[in-house]
């Protein structure tokens, strides 16, 4: 099992356990971490799982794809560690991987 | 273009058996099935037959729709290959009129010009506005009579969207009906009720323009403000626009903000009515709500569907595209579709995965007032739930003759008080 820790903007923590291969938005979702929305269920076509990745995890954590950065473009809460939960796939690298919520899903 | 109400008889779907019917006759694109509520049927047999389907003979010419979710996702979220240029609706632009904004642009002009507007509706900004709305809507609902008959199209819907667009805008607000006027004369199809003619039409949409250049001249000559206006005129993508493409992405913005809200205020009403269980549901826990918000706008879809144009020959559901041709994503029939949406067809305000519909559309293009939509409609069901036991609609609700725009004119209601 993989441990992922959810923060919302308020501060207020969540940890959770799941296994890899889902995405670390599905993490959240199957978990009820409020705050992430997912309206588009993963399709990567929405901007609603927005979180902000923890310096030490950006690395690990993978590429930005294209998509996905046309996404985060739009947002207007965007910053250099933003990333969509959606296109982060849950590996045994990431026990421990932190992710922070924005105050609000676009 | 075609007057599509002078050839109603020809073209309408109204009365035709949506099962017997040559499928490749069935044209969804006619408002008369949407005014006559009539077109769920159609929609489900091309889901069931032909989900891919081609129309080669239609009062707007030959276009195909897309009636699945999967689908409709597919196309929405590949602006590589169907392109939002040169327009979104299913009627072709004729030169002379184009109105050019941001909904009708790919890649990168949209990303720059919707990235100059979106603050205004991100939802930073909103929570600045909430006390203000919520004020704006108890005071209209403070305004209602009780246990009388009248028009919540009118009172209620129309007025709340009307407010709140003229203060996204900082508009004058005592001529703020002017906002309704513009927005409904955009989209009208001459000779339905709205306007005449399209000169008519377009003289609309001029003292429009006139009378946002000189908003426009007020506020680039002041300091940057939060609202859109200014932030059209101070933004670097924007400021140098056209009047064509102000004019363009003020309507948008216009169309955007109070065709779809005020359909769904008045949808979700219908709705509970139509539902009785659901109605007793709210009553019984309120913290539904914004749930139940998402729920109304999958239910009532307020705008029907969006279209692209190929921009290559492409294969979709089994299917040969040409590049230059028409592609209708219908949200009416994608939102109804069970192979995504369980219990598709039954309204349910404590659904799982309420938010999952495709209302809003998907990918870039995706609806940027959407979280202002849910606010509004969460904050009027609040207070509406603090005041009245029941919205009771006592009369028929008439439609808008429009394939475009799923709403309501009238609809008759009678409000009961809390015992």
């Amino acid at each position: 099992m993989v441990k992922i820790k959810f923060i919302e903007h308020s501060g207020q923590e969540h940890d959770v356990e799941t296994n890899p291969g889902a995405s670390v938005m599905i993490a959240a979702v199957s978990n009820s971490v409020p705050g992430i929305d997912a309206d588009c269920g993963g399709a990567c076509s929405c901007a609603t799982c927005h979180v902000y990745v923890d310096q030490e995890w950006l690395v690990k954590t993978g590429e930005i794809n294209p998509t996905e950065e046309a996404m985060l473009s739009l947002s207007t809460d965007r910053k250099d560690n933003s990333r969509l939960s959606c296109q982060i796939q849950v590996t045994e690298d990431l026990d421990g991987l932190v992710v922070t919520m924005p105050e609000f899903q676009f | 273009m075609t007057d599509a109400s002078a050839d109603q008889s020809k073209w309408s779907m109204v009365g035709k058996d949506p099962w017997t019917m040559p499928i490749e006759k069935i044209d969804l694109s006619h408002p008369g099935i949407w005014q006559a509520n009539e077109f769920l049927p159609f929609m489900e047999r091309l889901r069931l037959e032909d989900p891919v389907h081609y129309c080669a003979e239609s009062a707007v010419g030959p276009y195909w729709s897309i009636t699945k979710y999967k689908d409709i996702m597919q196309v929405d979220t590949s602006p590589e290959i169907f392109s939002s240029e040169p327009t979104i609706g299913i009627v072709d632009t004729y030169d002379e009129y184009t109105l050019p904004s941001f909904i009708s642009m790919d890649p990168p002009k949209h990303d720059e010009q919707r990235r100059i507007a979106q603050p205004v509706v991100a939802p930073a900004n909103l929570k600045r506005l909430e006390h203000l709305i919520r004020q704006r809507v108890c005071n209209i609902l403070d305004e209602l009579p009780l246990e009388t008959e009248f028009d919540w199209v009118k009172e209620v819907s129309i007025e709340l969207t009307t407010q709140m667009l003229a203060t996204l805008f900082d508009f004058p607000f005592e001529s703020r009906h002017k906002l309704t006027f513009w927005s409904d004369a955009a989209t009208a199809i001459p000779g339905a009720g709205v306007v005449s003619s399209n000169e008519e039409r377009w003289a609309a949409m001029e003292e429009c323009l006139q009378v946002f250049t000189c908003l426009w001249n007020e506020r680039v000559n002041a300091e940057p403000g939060n609202d859109l206006v200014s932030m059209l005129a101070h933004g670097e993508a924007t400021q140098n626009m056209p009047p064509m493409e102000y004019l363009g992405n003020i309507i948008l913005l216009i169309v955007g903000g109070n065709d779809t809200t005020r359909n769904s205020i008045s949808g979700g009403v219908l709705a509970l009515n139509e539902n009785p269980a659901e109605y007793d549901k709210l009553r019984a826990d309120r913290s539904i709500i914004p749930n139940m918000v998402s729920e109304i706008i999958r239910w009532q879809t307020p705008l029907a569907y969006m279209r692209r144009t190929a921009l290559v020959d492409t294969e979709l559901g089994g299917k040969q595209i040409k590049a230059g041709d028409k592609v209708v994503m219908w949200y009416a029939s994608g939102n109804r579709d069970s192979e995504v949406i369980d219990r598709a067809d039954e309204f349910l305000i404590d659904r799982d995965k309420a938010r999952q519909h495709l209302s809003f559309g998907f990918g870039l293009h995706r609806c940027m007032g959407n979280r202002l939509a849910e606010m509004q409609l969460r904050i009027l069901w609040e207070e509406i739930m603090q005041r009245f036991d029941m919205v009771e609609v006592v009369g028929q609700p008439e439609r808008v003759y429009s394939s475009f725009v799923k709403g309501y004119t009238h609809l008759p209601v009678r409000l009961h008080g809390l015992n």
